[in-house]
């Protein structure tokens, strides 16, 4: 009844929005997303005819919106950067089982991207792989490990890069990516605030970036900057969940079922490709692959023994991150 | 020639023309410029992008929602501050001094911590969390911590506007009115309301400019669900996170315009009645 009257109420303040919808699914998703899930709602708004569907959104950085959910953010579908995220809403706030990432194909992501270097126009600094981001002088912008997925895969790409370089060696692994983050200025908590502190800011020499948020820049400011791919990264594989317990308590099962089967489909693949994510449609994929460059890409699971095991070991309190990485220094 | 000699009580003339040169090159350069460039921004699209930004549904929906919290938050604010005013200014008890530190709390705390104590009391890993859940009443993320959050940030304006006011009045009038034979109703309307009519107003003024622009408290209980629970100062940096820089900056106009008006309010009031305001400045 309290829950009709809210409902109630909530339909009064946003009628003109939102009034005819049957079913409002929220979405809770990273940092840059948001231009991907405006597009993607849209389209499956459009094309569900169960019912009048819409689809909300709320953006920030990863590790960040699964703290909200854990705290109550009554989120229907989750979208995050990696595993580790949505793992911790399942161990913190029981709110979907462990298993949840077996319920969808490849690994429950239906896109995937990578890290890239963002420059400045004419790469002035000869940017070409992780070597010459230790360079002396050179100022390195990417969000916190601690509350950004993107920043996660980055830290990862550095360390696979390293590891490999030298000949699996973790030590001096964990000196070079050390060293990394002591040219990093200034850690934002999500990529898109990465992004604005390197873009509209004007700070730091070249951005760790996902691929898609890269392509993104170059878009909004043609001409201003350059893509680097490095020798070697990571396949980020950012994966996507229907919130069991939320979906259920709301009635909205069928619809955010629908919704992140729809993520799947050919037409959201071509949404996801447009919007420079690496879709798993290998059609579609082929029909983008100027704008995909097929680079050499460590795994999570195969270089680092899945997330689990590396969010613990690296970010986790008192983890490898920690250690490295004091402020100030 | 007779030589001028200045006044013991005079500074010369090229000490005054300094002072007030530093005095309107830091209001131009900090205050003036950047709001006559976000106004400039904001109409980089012409009036028409103005109109188009400001008339967009999630635009729209972070006006509404602040207004709402604002309309919410600032008559509470205005009756508990009369109240505990009251109290304090019109009653001897003990620990009074102790009560005028907590009504100071709000000031001195950070807004974050103001936003992260709600999640304690109200998260689903939090104290009440949990129960509410179960009566499925929801506080953050949504309509009732937004306007919860408001409050707290923006409880002190009121009352601490008019406890020096009614200290300094003291209780004299309230008991004549009293051994006359007025009611307490009756002494509060006719005798209190009218001594400080203007200190609450200003109070007023001010914890409204505080509930419309507050940004950290609110962002912590928010959720940053576009159109839905992102405030007006939250929805600035959605749009300016999201490239879309003119929209960013019409809303921000938009605030600024409120703030604005708000100050024009305070002047007006400040210029009509200087002396009653003055009485009410004196701490």
């Amino acid at each position: 009844m309290k829950r009709l009257l809210s409902l109630a109420v909530a339909a009064g303040l946003f009628a003109g929005t939102a009034a005819q919808a049957d079913v409002t699914l929220l979405n809770v998703s990273y940092d840059p997303t948001r231009e991907l899930y405006k597009d993607l709602g849209a389209a499956f708004a459009a094309s569900y005819k169960a019912d009048k569907v819409t689809v909300n959104t709320s953006n920030g950085g990863s590790g960040a919106q699964a703290r909200a959910v854990i705290d109550g953010l009554q989120a229907d579908i989750l979208t995050l950067a990696l595993a580790a995220d949505i793992d911790a809403v399942s161990k913190n706030a029981k709110l979907l089982p462990a298993d949840w990432q077996k319920r969808l194909p490849d690994n429950s992501s239906p896109y995937t991207s990578t890290i890239v270097f963002l420059v400045r126009k004419g790469n002035p600094w000869k940017i070409k792989d992780w070597n010459d981001l230790v360079k002396p002088g050179i100022q390195v912008v990417t969000p916190n490990p601690k509350t950004s997925g993107g920043a996660r895969w980055a830290y990862l790409a550095a360390w696979a890069f390293a590891e490999k370089a030298q000949g699996g060696n973790a030590q001096k692994a964990k000196d070079f990516v050390g060293n990394l983050y002591k040219h990093v200025p200034v850690l934002d908590t999500g990529a898109r605030g990465s992004t604005v502190t390197f873009t509209k800011r004007g700070i730091g020499d070249v951005l760790l970036s996902w691929e898609n948020e890269a392509h993104l820049a170059l878009k909004e400011s043609p001409g201003q900057y350059e893509i680097v791919y490095p020798s070697r990264s990571i396949l980020a594989e950012p994966p996507v969940a229907v919130v069991d317990k939320n979906v259920d308590r709301h009635k909205s099962r069928a619809a955010a079922e629908a919704f992140v089967k729809f993520l799947y489909s050919p037409q959201a693949q071509e949404i996801e490709a447009k919007d420079f994510y690496r879709p798993r449609n290998q059609e579609i994929l082929a029909k983008y692959k100027s704008q995909f460059p097929n680079i050499p890409l460590a795994t999570v699971d195969g270089d680092f023994g899945g997330w689990a095991k590396a969010q613990a070991t690296h970010f986790g309190d008192g983890g490898v991150f920690d250690q490295i990485y004091q402020p100030g220094k | 020639m007779k030589k001028r000699y200045l006044k013991p009580t005079e500074d010369p003339l090229w000490l005054k023309l300094i002072l007030g040169a530093v005095t309107i090159g830091f209001i131009a350069v900090l205050l003036l410029l950047p709001l006559v460039l976000m106004f400039k921004e904001a109409l980089a699209n012409g009036l028409n992008g103005f109109w188009a930004s400001m008339t967009e549904p999630d635009a729209l929906a972070s006006v509404r929602l602040s207004l709402i919290a604002a309309a919410i938050a600032v008559p509470l604010n205005t009756v508990f501050g009369i109240a505990a005013a009251w109290a304090i200014a019109k009653y001897d008890f003990r620990g009074k001094t102790f009560l005028v530190t907590l009504i100071d709390l709000p000031f001195s705390v950070s807004p974050v911590v103001a936003g992260l104590i709600y999640v304690l009391v109200f998260g689903m890993q939090g104290w009440l969390g949990p129960t509410l859940a179960d009566h499925d009443v929801r506080i953050l993320f949504a309509l009732p911590g937004i306007v919860l959050v408001t409050i707290f940030v923006t409880f002190p304006f009121v009352a601490r506007e008019l406890i020096p006011l009614m200290v300094d009045q003291g209780r004299d009038e309230e008991e004549a009115a009293a051994t006359l034979g007025a009611s307490g109703f009756q002494t509060f309307l006719r005798v209190t309301l009218p001594n400080i009519k203007w200190g609450l107003l200003y109070g007023i003024l001010l914890c409204n400019a505080r509930a419309l622009g507050e940004f950290g408290a609110v962002s912590v209980v928010s959720g940053h669900i576009r159109g839905v629970t992102n405030t007006m100062p939250l929805h600035v940096q959605l749009l300016y996170d999201n490239y879309d820089y003119a929209g960013a900056f019409t809303v921000a106009a938009l605030l600024a315009m409120l703030a604005l008006l708000t100050l024009a309010l305070k002047s007006l009031l400040e210029w009509r009645y200087a002396d009653e305001l003055a009485a009410a400045h004196r701490r």
